[in-house]
């Protein structure tokens, strides 16, 4: 055992109180005092102090330690190094405003108690952050099931309505699938020693197909927690079910877990990465990240369209881990350095978009009890809280300067632009036209973003009842500001940042970035480019020019405003069903994209007499893949149907058979 | 950062705001000249700035606040685009601060906020002119951002004076893959820019407009604002031409203040003869559907990537 107070020993203790949190809000289920307004802000201190102490050690050298409790023959392994201590950073950092804001958030009602959603909310984060401390195969997947069953039951919080059961069972189903590719795996990396200790698995020596094989497992295993095209299809049906900050949680940080335990295997388990393993992750992240935002962009539900819009991003990041893996593979070690910067910023950037997001929509949700895009509108005049802070992540997630999602982007397109340079025909050239997707993937998310943030918080009202829309409550305020004062810090501080994801990327792969002779406000993440970007002086000087213009307008201007009716070139009737509806402001998506959508049109005929406009978007991987596979597996289940004979006798001999056979296959 | 470099970054900015306007009138000149109309005067669009900047603000009242701040951010925006173009010289000291792709970022800043405004008030004018910014938005910057690439991977870096100077002091090389990507940079100005084939700058007409569906809400000292942004705009997508595909006669750190006074007459010289192109470019071509609007900037992007994918093949 460590002495107690060593990093690891205190993010541990950390973990811990975090179940200890959720423990006792059993002690009164039903009082909201209790678990809403104590238990969860003292949580969100907890996710602070994780983040800090994660943070100090991040240059640190490996700790590692054994625990005392686990299996008779194999005890828990725990090993705290610069990656985890990333990604507790993440955890801390995220679940902390993400915290604050289901204080205000759960409230008495219909679905689970909010005393038993503290316990598993709280055992969710506990077990994120064990996952990511854990060093043996063993405690990985305990806290990987742990992790995903404290999610369903979080994501059925409303169990009563049937649809968002069955979301949750297609999210358990999908996250099972996973599982087992990564127990798959993790029994090939074991190599044949049958040792599932982390560090054995480092010394195992694969064969390049073995490593492979595994490689690819991983890729399917995570793929499917993280969302990766065509396993995605449980994001958009889990996020809408689930409560407002469970989503923030999952998508801005469960995702990143998946993401994790793939560097975690890739770049310190395997040993000998081979470079057409990246054009692997890279082809599924580049499709993933288009499909995921173009989908969006013809998306009605709110929520959903976040989901879509997290498959994008999670698109980008494993283009970025692509791109790490051909460079690793290389031997071009300063871009394989960028290459990693950008996929864990965007990680970070994520983490922090997509939970403000999410927390706006939830509480746009609590305010209207509507989550369909088109019975929102004009919000920014009744929550202007949610509505500005939520701006600040609209314009980030929309990757524009000097906001944080910018950075990553940035990041990620400087490594692109030196793709050319890696020494393998025909991949030289394939390599830089991905660029050409992740800009069109970019600029797609700008087109989302503007249709999220225009049709909800903009415009008039579409409905009457949203003039009784009220702003969000103390806590959750604080709750998003906290989320939105991090995506500024990230965004107008990037050089601080990359200092210290220079560290991880040191520590994983031994791949530096040259050390930085630049000021302070300055990212120069190449110095021999001569490539340069500083968030801050962008956003001074375009402060600048807006105070020197305001100063101008009021000095030479008499300033006199009257205010009237809308103008609209002299229209009169103007009323609030003539605004763009979510439909209308993706139409052109839906127009362009054609072929991706399976596209149900209901068109009214002109005899009409109350003529009916309905139209609806699929996805067409459910025909194309899924369909064909749950017929496939109903047809398996039904030719074994008759092995159910229902009678006890026959299943003993069931039972009797296998032991004959095992014991003859043994003996 | 020497006195050199920072008379050279005000003369850039100065310029910028006080010739853009002039711009804006020399190609309407051209245009009424080759369509055999009575030409304006070319301190028109002054004048509209002067008056509008005269007149009592009409605000509707479902606006939000949102709506008063935009003119300023997307006008802001487009000063600092001005301000990291190597127009007359490259020794800019605010270029450090953003490289090509942040100029792409911020172009997408003013547009996004100019979207956001139009969808502010609520009419449909607003979220039908705002829909359609952000499509042609969507495939143009792709695209504009290939044409940077491109440019890009031939000088080995992003920082747009580098690559101006970088390209200039080539022995007159020809590029192909530049070829391609002029087409693509033309047709990309052409679509942000609301001109002609993409959008009409003359008309309200309200089945194909875009740009003026957007600004439509907007009165007295904002709409000035507005429009002064969109020809600083223009002013500065002919300066990014120059600076990728015609980066000769510009003053750089070494060359002293004579080379920065010889570097207006030739950017005046380079903006005529722009205009007047422009000009031609719009009398010969005819407005688009606004359905077939994404087929051409589809086209622009597939040039873009084919320049890319020319300078990968060649090498050149």
């Amino acid at each position: 055992m460590p002495p107690p107070l060593s990093p690891l020993g205190a993010c541990l203790a950390i973990l811990g109180l975090w179940g200890l949190i959720g423990f006792l809000g059993l002690l009164r289920p039903r009082s909201v005092v209790l678990a809403g307004r104590t238990l969860f802000p003292v949580g969100a201190l907890c996710g602070v102090a994780l983040a800090v102490v994660a943070a100090l050690n991040l240059g640190e050298a490996p700790e590692s330690a054994v625990l005392v409790i686990g299996l008779p023959d194999l005890p828990m392994h725990v090993r705290l190094d610069a990656l985890s201590a990333f990604f507790l950073v993440l955890l801390g950092v995220t679940s902390a405003g993400i915290s604050l804001f289901a204080a205000g958030y759960f409230r008495r009602g219909a679905g689970t108690p909010p005393g038993l959603l503290c316990l598993q909310y709280h055992l969710f984060l506990a077990s994120m952050g064990f996952l990511l401390l854990a060093d043996d195969a063993y405690s990985f997947m305990v806290a990987w099931e742990t992790m995903a069953l404290a999610s369903y039951f979080l994501v059925t919080a409303q169990h009563g309505i049937a649809e968002i059961r069955r979301a949750g069972f297609l999210y358990l189903l999908i996250a099972h699938l996973g599982a087992i590719a990564l127990l798959l795996a993790f029994g090939v990396m074991q190599g044949g020693s049958w040792q599932f200790t982390f560090d054995a698995m480092r010394g195992a020596g694969l064969e390049p197909q073995r490593a492979a094989l595994a490689f690819l497992l991983v890729l399917f295993g995570f793929g499917a927690k993280a969302g990766l095209v065509p396993m995605h299809v449980w994001l958009p049906e889990a996020h809408p079910a689930a409560p407002s900050p469970v989503s923030a949680l999952m998508s801005g940080v469960m995702l990143k877990t998946a993401v994790y335990g793939t560097l975690r295997v890739t770049f310190d388990l395997l040993g000998q990465v081979q470079w057409w393993w990246g054009l692997v992750a890279l082809a599924l992240g580049l499709f993933s990240a288009f499909y995921g935002v173009v989908f969006a962009a013809v998306q009605t539900d709110m929520k959903r369209l976040l989901a879509y819009s997290s498959i994008e991003n999670i698109g980008v990041i494993f283009t970025g881990l692509g791109l790490a893996i051909v460079f690793h593979g290389a031997g071009m070690s300063s871009l394989e350095a960028l290459a990693l910067v950008a996929l864990l910023y965007h990680c970070l950037n994520h983490a922090f978009i997509k939970s403000l997001l999410f927390l706006g929509t939830g509480a746009v949700l609590h305010s209207t009890g509507e989550r369909n895009l088109g019975r929102l509108g004009g919000l920014i005049h009744r929550m202007p809280w949610v509505a500005w802070l939520t701006l600040i992540g609209v314009l980030s997630m929309a990757g524009l300067p000097p906001l944080n999602g910018f950075v990553s982007e940035w990041l990620l397109l400087q490594a692109f632009l030196f793709a050319h340079e890696v020494p393998r025909a025909f991949v030289d050239m394939l390599l830089p036209m991905g660029a050409a997707l992740v800009a069109l993937a970019a600029a797609l998310a700008a087109y989302v973003m503007v249709k999220f943030f225009g049709v909800i918080f903009l415009g008039q009202p579409r409905e009457a009842s949203l003039a009784q829309a009220h702003d969000a409550g103390v806590l959750e305020r604080i709750g998003l500001s906290w989320l939105a004062a991090g995506c500024l810090a990230l965004g107008l501080l990037p050089a601080q940042v990359i200092q210290a994801l220079r560290l991880v990327g040191a520590q994983l792969s031994g791949a530096t970035l040259p050390a930085a002779s630049a000021p302070w406000w300055l990212l120069v993440p190449l110095p021999d480019r001569q490539a340069s970007y500083s968030a801050l002086i962008l956003f001074l000087a375009i402060l600048l020019v807006v105070v020197l213009a305001v100063l101008a307008v009021r000095l030479f201007y008499h300033g006199r405003v009257r205010h009237a009716a809308a103008w609209d070139c002299g229209f009169a009737q103007l009323d609030a069903r003539m605004q763009d509806s979510a439909e209308g402001f993706g139409q052109p998506i839906r127009h362009i994209f054609q072929p991706f959508f399976a596209i149900e049109r209901e068109l009214p005929s002109p005899a009409d007499a109350r003529p009916r406009y309905r139209v609806a978007v699929g996805d067409r991987l459910w025909r194309i893949l899924y369909e064909p596979l749950g017929s496939l597996v109903q047809r398996i289940a039904d030719a074994f149907a008759w092995l159910q004979q229902g009678r006890i006798a026959t299943y003993l001999l069931y039972s009797f058979v296998t032991l004959v056979v095992l014991l003859a296959l043994v003996l | 950062m020497t006195p050199l470099e920072i008379l050279t970054q005000l003369l850039e900015v100065i310029a910028a705001l006080a010739v853009a306007p002039l711009f804006l009138g020399w190609i309407n000149k051209c245009r009424a000249w080759l369509q055999n109309r009575r030409a304006p005067s070319i301190w028109l669009p002054y004048r509209a700035i002067r008056k509008l900047f005269h007149k009592d603000a009409v605000i509707a009242e479902s606006a939000s606040p949102f709506f008063r701040l935009a003119p300023y951010v997307v006008f802001g925006a487009m000063v600092v685009a001005a301000a990291i173009i190597p127009s007359m010289g490259t020794g800019l000291p605010l270029s450090t601060a953003a490289d090509a792709i942040a100029l792409v970022g911020l172009l997408a800043t003013a547009r996004v906020f100019m979207s956001l405004a139009a969808m502010d008030v609520g009419t449909a004018f607003g979220s039908l002119g705002a829909r359609r910014e952000m499509m042609v938005g969507f495939l143009a910057e792709p695209a504009l951002l290939m044409v940077i690439f491109v440019a890009s991977l031939i000088s080995v870096t992003t920082a747009l004076p580098t690559i101006a100077e970088h390209l200039a002091t080539q022995a007159l090389g020809l590029y192909p893959s530049l070829a391609f990507t002029a087409i693509a940079f033309t047709m990309v100005l052409l679509a942000e820019n609301a001109r002609i084939p993409v959008d009409n700058p003359a008309t309200h007409l309200e089945l194909t407009m875009i740009h003026e569906a957007m600004l439509l809400e907007y009165s007295a000292r904002h709409l000035a604002l507005m429009e002064w942004a969109a020809a600083l705009k223009l002013f500065n997508y002919a300066c990014i031409g120059f600076a990728l595909f015609a980066p000769w006669g510009l003053s750089t750190e070494v060359s002293g203040p004579a080379a920065l006074a010889a570097s207006i007459p030739i950017l005046a010289a380079k903006l005529a003869l722009a205009g007047l192109a422009l000009a031609i470019v719009e009398t010969l071509s005819a407005k688009l559907r606004v359905f077939r609007v994404p087929e051409f900037l589809a086209a622009a992007f597939m040039f873009a990537v084919l320049g890319l994918l020319v300078h990968l093949l060649l090498g050149a």
